[in-house]
């Protein structure tokens, strides 16, 4: 309070001032906050997250249900959580140059490779889902063989790979939907049965993945990856080791989102991923403030970008609007962060000079 | 000039090479890129490779730093002969090339750069602390200036990277720099901080150092000696004080007509 006095006392000396003179406090927070706009992309996602949320909570509280039930949260956060888990793996390969397009049907696949583990080959449950799981590793080895060792682009294996993928589970599924093995129900409690376990997860990984590309050598190498493949390599950096890394970890996401989605839905379904998870999952990070081109990107950027895809999902059928012009605001959505991102990185570089 | 001179009274003797080059050729298919090329590298001295593109500087760098074997020839390296396979066992030998904006990351932080795959780590983090902490000494104690060892090496000058590229090297116990053209697109305040830095490490005496330059003014200024190449032979093995600009310039361009004047009578020979 005394700080909003001194304002207004000072404020006519201030105008009038030199310009040297510090600006009084209102004005040192606005330009603070305008400052942390610019430099922290982060910031400006999150405040895009908290104006949709309460825009959507404002229409829907004079409107019909509220925005908050706890229905309406717990669909916020599965949605949410599948697209941030795999924009983790996305952020990784986007910053040291490579995308995956083919982790969607890695989802698909992961939790008929436990199915039949299970039913078929008596396979315990835990040890159906352990190999379910290093399916997605397996394949994003594959993935960064042809683009490591064969030189593909990325976008190329991957599409292909993906494609394969799909054929082998319309194949092995008939296109059928199948229900969860009994012995694996147990298990599936921690993986996606219960409602919060999926946020749960995402916010673990979130946190895992940020101090990996943070803190550690390997988020280090990627970003060098990147940022500088010649260089990286001129000083001894094992690129392919960190892009394979990166693809396995892609995969594994992949096969883990396909698994928690198969027990929250108690249903495997040969039609679930596929392009549109993995879409979301690039635009999230890309709103988030991953550059396409490689050498930069953040975990949290990619969180919060997730939260808003997804909060504009759940938004629009809360409020009652059809889903149809969904995708409208989607790409508007990716279109304005975008143009934000570059707009803000030449202020950035204003400031610079 | 007098100074340039004490330092060149108190080199050492010419059996205290840390780098001889002996009868090196190297042949692409029927392309002679070098003949018969003879060099040697003091301990402590900044050595001058000079040339005009296409003379063979690239291709001795090359050779040097284990991007590709000689066709013949031996590399001598502290009195035992070597063979140098690839620039990893270059690096491991204590041989480092230092290309310009090729060597750091741009996304990266100084130190981050400074420490790139030899970074200190308390598992499974990185020790940043003591990156920073080592860095910043490390490069005021060689000199370098730059605003914070925090700043993304993006928003640093030219002459600034290649100082802290320059820096890494002799941090990584490199015992002989190749600087490949250090001065090239770079300012004269710009060329200045590389210079310094040179002189710098000359002083010190724990590095040598050969700089790859075409353009001679700037590079006179800090090499003890220079070499000259033409057309993949050493044509010139001088002091820099016992030579000059000038008669540098005047030896390519009498090259560059005798190329001229014999591409000239080869052609009148065909046409008639």
């Amino acid at each position: 309070m005394t700080q909003v006095s001194d304002t207004v006392q000072q404020a006519p000396e201030v105008v009038g001032g030199p310009p040297g003179e510090p600006p009084s406090g209102v004005m040192r927070l606005l330009r603070d906050v305008g400052a942390l706009l610019v430099r922290q992309r982060e910031a400006t996602v999150f405040i895009v997250v908290v104006l949709l949320i309460i825009y959507f909570g404002f229409i829907s509280s004079v409107g019909r249900s509220a925005f908050f039930t706890k229905v309406d949260l717990i669909n916020l956060s599965q949605v949410a959580s599948q697209i941030i888990i795999l924009a983790l793996g996305e952020v990784m390969l986007l910053i040291c140059g490579e995308i995956d397009l083919s982790v969607g049907f890695i989802y698909q696949l992961a939790p008929f490779i436990m199915y039949f583990l299970i039913a078929d080959y008596h396979v315990p449950a835990l040890l159906a889902i352990v190999i379910a799981l290093l399916s997605g590793v397996v394949i994003g080895w594959v993935n960064g063989f042809l683009t490591v060792a064969l030189g593909l682009p990325s976008f190329i294996a991957t599409l292909g790979t993906g494609f394969v993928i799909n054929g082998i589970v319309l194949t092995i599924s008939h296109a059928e939907q199948v229900d969860i093995p009994k012995s694996a129900l147990s298990l599936g409690q921690w993986i996606g049965q219960d409602a919060w376990s999926e946020i749960t997860w995402a916010v673990i990984l979130t946190i895992i993945f940020h101090i990996l590309l943070t803190r550690t050598r390997w988020g280090l190498h990627t970003v060098a990856t990147g940022g500088n493949q010649l260089g990286a390599r001129e000083a001894g950096v094992s690129v392919a080791r960190i892009k394979y890394g990166n693809f396995m970890l892609s995969g594994l996401l992949g096969s883990l989102v396909g698994l928690q989605v198969a027990f929250q839905t108690s249903i495997i379904d040969p039609t679930a991923g596929g392009y549109t998870p993995m879409f979301y999952a690039v635009a999230a990070a890309v709103i988030g403030g991953t550059a396409m081109l490689g050498g930069s990107g953040t975990i949290i950027g990619a969180f919060l970008g997730g939260i808003m895809l997804a909060v504009l999902t759940i938004g629009f059928s809360v409020i009652g609007i059809s889903a149809n012009p969904l995708p409208i605001v989607f790409g508007g959505a990716i279109l304005i962060a975008m143009i934000a991102n570059v707009q803000l990185s030449r202020l950035r570089e204003r400031g610079r000079a | 000039m007098t100074e340039q001179q004490q330092d060149a009274a108190v080199l050492p003797s010419a059996d205290n090479d840390v780098l001889r080059v002996e009868h090196i050729s190297k042949k692409y298919g029927a392309v002679t890129a070098l003949v018969d090329v003879n060099m040697h590298l003091q301990r402590g001295e900044v050595l001058g490779l000079i040339g005009d593109n296409g003379a063979g500087k690239s291709t001795l760098l090359k050779i040097l730093c284990g991007f590709q074997p000689p066709t013949t020839g031996r590399i001598i390296l502290e009195g035992q002969e070597v063979t140098i396979k690839s620039v990893a066992q270059a690096r491991a030998l204590g041989i480092d090339a230092v290309y310009q904006d090729l060597a750091l990351v741009n996304q990266l932080t100084v130190y981050h750069n400074m420490f790139l795959n030899r970074e200190p780590v308390r598992w499974p983090l990185l020790r940043n602390k003591a990156m920073k902490k080592l860095s910043r000494e490390h490069l005021d104690d060689m000199g370098v200036r730059i605003p914070s060892v925090d700043a993304q090496v993006a928003k640093l000058s030219g002459g600034q990277r290649q100082a802290i590229a320059v820096a890494r090297s002799v941090y990584s116990d490199a015992k002989i720099l190749l600087l490949d053209e250090p001065l090239a697109a770079m300012g004269v305040k710009e060329g200045a901080i590389i210079l310094d830095l040179v002189n710098r490490l000359k002083k010190q005496g724990n590095v040598s150092i050969i700089i790859i330059a075409h353009n001679y003014g700037q590079v006179l200024e800090v090499c003890d000696r220079v070499n000259l190449l033409q057309g993949g032979r050493i044509t010139l093995d001088k002091l820099s004080r016992e030579t000059s600009a000038q008669e540098l310039t005047d030896l390519v361009v009498a090259e560059y007509r005798k190329a001229l004047l014999e591409r000239q009578r080869a052609e009148g020979q065909r046409s008639a």
